[in-house]
């Protein structure tokens, strides 16, 4: 009986120190790659930035010139997201917000759209999703044009029952066998830019306000 | 160890027990991400990484784990090594990163990896299971090149496309497009294509090993096989 107890007690703490050592090891890669890893997140998003909003659009450091925006169900966010206000000679002239469609083929499609001054979009990227490769994923830039489709458009352009795909009587293009997602993502962007509508004047606010102010 | 050791570890990693076509481990990244060659590949060469850093660091210590408790051990340094492995990618190779997503950290789940370090790394010494990790990881990214290239050709009519995202924008004009105005083949890219394809592949390796057979059984002067002793393995 005290044998077995013994080698019991011997394999437990065997287990233990091999957890403890891998726990070390993940712990210590984890702080020396946090850094880079957050400068290659920060690149990564003001490349987005750049490549949905002209250079030519704004002056500031976009990347600073930020404003909360908590939890909205047009934007389909559950948590404070940013929005970039882009200015140019001290006029407004584009905003980014984060936005997301909740209905996609396997989940959430996580989209970031730069609307400028005049409720016209620059232009909307997909930041991350989970649908099927080779399938859902034309909406991602480098594996499609497709997400360009929305470049110049506006709700002053389309009507509300425009904003759909070609299939449910709207605008936009679609791929035959996925239209789950293109669904998704332009019923996502039309209820971002009714945001854009409702709080224009909030979002070019001039400087960050306080924290309740914005609940 | 010498150079015959070295030769079979290879040829039975790559040939002989290829976990792609003859183990058939590994199938869920074989399935999944086979679409292209450049995903395929990818992947294929961050799980062999992955599988020689684990038969390498779990051969050392091998006379340390109890039996009872080696599964849950090996497999805590495996998902240790693949979390690494992905933070590292995600620092240091972010586009790459990005591309192959959910299928890093899927690394773990992947059998292969964990049937190595079972019969290989806990009954070698640390030099030979590394390479035999590598060997093997090498064969399924063999596997998985091929399978994504019949893949991709079928059912996109190209050849490496996205390779941008692998090595950076200058290999941006690298795809070719083997069939022009391709319209797609979609059951090339969906799981079943790649069921199919493996079926295919392993059609195709049963049909050359017969040949050598027969060839070795009518002119019974040259050796069967390229190495008769890796028959052991």
């Amino acid at each position: 009986m005290r044998r077995i107890a013994r080698s019991t007690l011997q394999t437990a703490a065997n287990l233990v120190f091999f957890s403890v050592l891998a726990t070390a090891i993940l712990a210590s890669t984890f702080f020396l790659t946090r850094d880079e890893i957050k400068k290659s997140e920060d690149a990564e998003k003001l490349k987005l930035i750049n490549q949905i909003m002209p250079g030519a659009l704004y002056d500031n450091d976009i990347i600073k010139d930020t404003l909360t925006i908590p939890a909205n169900e047009l934007l389909g966010t559950e948590g404070d997201t940013l929005a970039y206000r882009a200015r140019l000679k001290g006029e407004d002239s584009a905003v980014v917000l984060e936005s997301i469609a909740p209905d996609g083929y396997s989940g959430r499609i996580w989209l970031i759209l730069a609307v400028r001054s005049n409720g016209e979009l620059a232009g909307v990227r997909v930041v991350t999703h989970k649908e099927t490769p080779g399938l859902g994923d034309y909406i991602e830039l480098p594996k499609g044009p497709w997400i360009k489709g929305f470049d110049g458009k506006s709700r002053a352009l389309y009507k509300d029952a425009d904003w759909k795909v070609k299939k449910d009587g709207g605008q936009f293009d679609y791929m035959a066998g996925a239209t789950i997602t293109p669904r998704a993502v332009v019923k996502a962007v039309n209820k971002a830019l009714i945001y854009f509508e409702e709080n224009r004047d909030k979002l070019f606010a001039a400087a960050e306000p306080k924290k309740e102010e914005t609940k | 160890m010498n150079l015959q050791e070295v030769k079979d570890i290879f040829y039975n990693g790559l040939w002989k027990q290829n976990p792609g076509i003859v183990q058939l481990l590994g199938l869920c990244p074989l399935l999944a991400v086979s679409s292209t060659v450049v995903n395929a590949v990818s992947l294929g060469l961050a799980t062999s990484l992955v599988m020689a850093l684990s038969n390498l660091s779990i051969a050392p210590i091998r006379s340390y784990v109890p039996n009872e408790i080696r599964i849950p051990v090996f497999i805590l340094i495996i998902a240790v090594l693949v979390t690494v492995v992905q933070y590292l990618m995600n620092a240091y190779m972010y586009g790459l990163y990005v591309v192959l997503g959910i299928f890093i950290p899927l690394i773990v789940t992947n059998c292969i990896v964990l049937a190595r370090v079972e019969a290989f790394a806990s009954k070698n010494a640390a030099l030979p299971s590394a390479l035999d990790g590598l060997a093997m990881g090498l064969g399924l990214t063999a596997v998985l090149g091929v399978l994504g290239a019949m893949r991709e050709v079928l059912g996109k009519g190209t050849l490496f496309s996205g390779i941008d995202l692998a090595l950076g924008d200058m290999a941006q004009g690298w795809v070719l497009h083997i069939i022009p105005d391709y319209k797609g083949f979609l059951i090339a890219i969906l799981p079943p294509g790649a069921f199919i394809g493996l079926g295919l592949l392993i059609a195709g390796r049963n049909w050359l090993n017969l040949r050598a057979e027969q060839k070795a059984r009518s002119n019974p002067v040259t050796p069967a096989l390229a190495n008769p002793e890796a028959a052991q393995g």
